[in-house]
């Protein structure tokens, strides 16, 4: 991080600093907080933090390029893992059952949750992979191979036809059945 | 004295049938009870044995550790596991309520949950960030944060799935701790979120933080920024001392009242957004099903509950007589104002006393006196919380959420979440306790 960088995001606090010691003055210490505040965070940029961020947001915001299909995917299943705890071809073993969309009311309020019959965002799946599977060893799959294990998981459930490829463009616009199906309990305290 | 509302507002003597006596009435010694005088005669009859010094009386005792451990009188105080054998799947260690009084849950038998193990943290090389939509991105240490000024709040954590088994169609016979035990109340000790976020400058279109861990699995939760200005905490400190590793050591996020989940652990950053990433977590295992088959979605809330932890399944009465009935009532959305316990299942109630000062977001301890006369008996509690929020009585909690078609067969089972009804334990003749739905 560049010295002048650092100073060129710092010069607005020291004005808002001024600001806010000259309203503290007037009105008391109320005001006073934010000139108080320690300060000790090191700037840092978002290049900085690139490794660390992850999260794709549901508008396909933080997809990285590449590409993967059905046909890969299917054989990823296998090799890295996958089906040992989700059971062959996803039907669900010790872990979740990836596909099928089993009925959710016939069970009553247990039924089996699966990316077909439950899931609303296409987004959670890829998320979900690269940051956390495969079980045991997270983070060791190449973007390539989660897209095309996503490709694989989403064709196997009908959601994709089964050559379409999954990419940054394609994959937030998988349609997911059950997205309107969900009621925010505290929409008042977003 | 607080105002009683008028709706089931109980009579002071007695207070509720069954038994359930006011506890005033005790503690001043102002009512005496024939029944009682005679167990206390029969008591005092029976001590005819003369008091000798036992063996520990007569010699020195233990070297002193540094670290203390319970009496080995109190080993079976303990944690359950749900997953013993540490199996690739979910460990989920159950606090022992029952065994337990006051408020506070002592830090080695504080529930946790575990996706994927305990991760082994450097608190030197552990690092904090804080970025998106802010003006300056910025990086944090443990030991810078430790410099900030700190707050001190007691707060109770409890999982979205905590109470799961009470959606059984049929009551599961379990005791409080693995029917109730993801849930725990600690003193924690942090950094205000809100000195943080104003440091780092959060744009004004900004409406959501993603919060995300340093565990294998980088746990990862949306919450509305909202919360992030209201009491938020990163916190370091657990009862006085640092963060348990399986709470979130070397800090975590805690988000009083709301869902444990939330409640980042191993906190590593907090990406600020104007949308929900719409996590794993929140869009699967926390969206609880309806009846209907649609499902709720940010359940941010642990709603009020209170359930009786003294006595309960798994404990017996030694005959007829005074007992105490006690139990733990807390809410998320405020703090509780009011409890009320029932012998006849919900019939008649009388006002437990609710021990204070009783604070937002946090265990209350209720505690009622009662006399048992040896008949058949139900015991349940029922809880209120300054924002005016009521427990829900089990008829109205299961026509809005349903219950499972099929007998639950394991406590540790989660066919749903966000179970805040009531618990009644029944009494039979002879003193023993099952779980019953009343």
């Amino acid at each position: 991080m560049s010295t002048l960088k650092s100073l060129s995001y710092r010069r607005p606090e020291i004005a808002g600093l001024a600001v806010a010691l000259l309203l503290a003055f007037a009105f008391g210490s109320a005001n006073a907080r934010a000139a108080d505040a320690p300060h000790l965070g090191k700037p840092v940029s978002e290049a900085d933090i690139k490794a660390w961020n992850v999260t794709i947001l549901p508008d396909g915001t933080g997809l990285p390029p590449g590409n993967g299909t059905a046909a890969d995917g299917v054989k990823l299943f296998d090799t890295k893992g996958c089906s040992l705890c989700h059971g062959q071809a996803g039907k669900g073993g010790v872990a979740n059952m990836l596909v099928g969309s089993p009925s959710l009311t016939a069970p009553g309020i247990s039924a089996n949750k699966t990316i077909a019959n439950f899931w609303g965002q296409p987004t959670t799946l890829f998320d979900y992979i690269r940051r956390a599977m495969p079980w045991p060893t997270p983070r060791t799959l190449s973007d390539d191979e989660v897209y095309a294990i996503c490709a694989y998981l989403f064709a196997e459930n009908k959601l994709i036809p089964a050559d379409e490829a999954m990419n940054a463009q394609t994959l937030p616009k998988v349609k997911m059945p059950n997205h309107d199906n969900f009621i925010i309990k505290f929409p008042n305290r977003i | 004295m607080r105002k009683r509302k008028a709706s089931g507002a109980p009579p002071l003597e007695p207070v509720a049938r069954n038994g359930l006596l006011h506890r005033r009435a005790l503690l001043t010694g102002g009512v005496v009870f024939a029944g009682a005088m005679s167990t206390g005669a029969a008591l005092n009859g029976a001590a005819a044995e003369p008091l000798k010094d036992p063996e520990w009386s007569l010699m020195p005792g233990e070297v002193t550790p540094v670290l203390q451990k319970p009496s080995r009188f109190e080993a079976g105080v303990v944690r359950i596991l749900s997953n013993p054998k540490g199996e690739p799947r979910t460990q989920h260690a159950r606090a022992p309520l029952q065994m337990l009084d006051g408020t506070l849950t002592p830090n080695p038998l504080h529930f946790t949950i575990l996706h994927s193990g305990i991760p082994d943290i450097d608190p030197e090389q552990h690092r904090f960030v804080v970025h998106g939509m802010v003006k300056q991105p910025l990086e944090y240490t443990v030991d810078t944060l430790l410099r900030y000024p700190l707050v001190t709040r007691k707060h109770f954590v409890e999982c979205g799935g905590n109470s799961a088994g009470m959606f059984s169609n049929e009551p599961v016979q379990a005791t409080v701790q693995q029917l109730h035990g993801l849930v725990s109340c600690a003193e924690w000790t942090g950094v205000p979120l809100s000195t943080i976020l104003d440091e780092a400058g959060v744009d004004r279109k900004a409406v959501w933080m993603i919060a995300e861990g340093a565990d294998d699995l980088l746990v990862s939760r949306s919450v509305p920024l909202k919360k992030g200005y209201e009491d938020a905490m990163i916190a370091l400190y657990q009862n006085g001392e640092r963060l348990m590793p399986g709470n979130g050591y070397p800090m975590r996020l805690l988000l009083p009242g709301y869902e444990g989940n939330m409640n980042v652990k191993f906190l590593r950053r907090l990406m600020i957004t104007d949308q929900p990433a719409m996590t794993f977590y929140e869009t699967r295992n926390y969206s609880p099903l309806l009846p209907d088959g649609k499902a709720y979605r940010f359940y941010f809330v642990q709603e009020v509950k209170s359930f009786i932890t003294k006595p309960s399944y798994g404990m017996s009465l030694k005959g007829p007589g005074y007992y105490e009935i006690s139990g733990l009532a807390y809410s998320g959305s405020g703090t509780v104002t009011k409890v009320l316990v029932s012998a006849d299942g919900g019939k008649t109630w009388g006002n437990a006393a609710v021990e204070g000062p009783a604070t937002p977001k946090a265990f209350t301890r209720f505690r009622m006196s009662w006399r048992w006369d040896g008949q058949p008996v139900t015991l349940t509690s029922r809880a209120w919380d300054d924002s005016g929020a009521v427990q829900p009585l089990r008829a109205d909690f299961v026509a809005l959420r349903g219950v499972t078609k099929e007998p639950v067969k394991s406590p540790y089972a989660f066919p749903n979440q966000h179970y805040n009804s009531l618990t009644a334990w029944g009494v039979d003749s002879k003193g023993e306790i099952q779980h019953v739905y009343a």
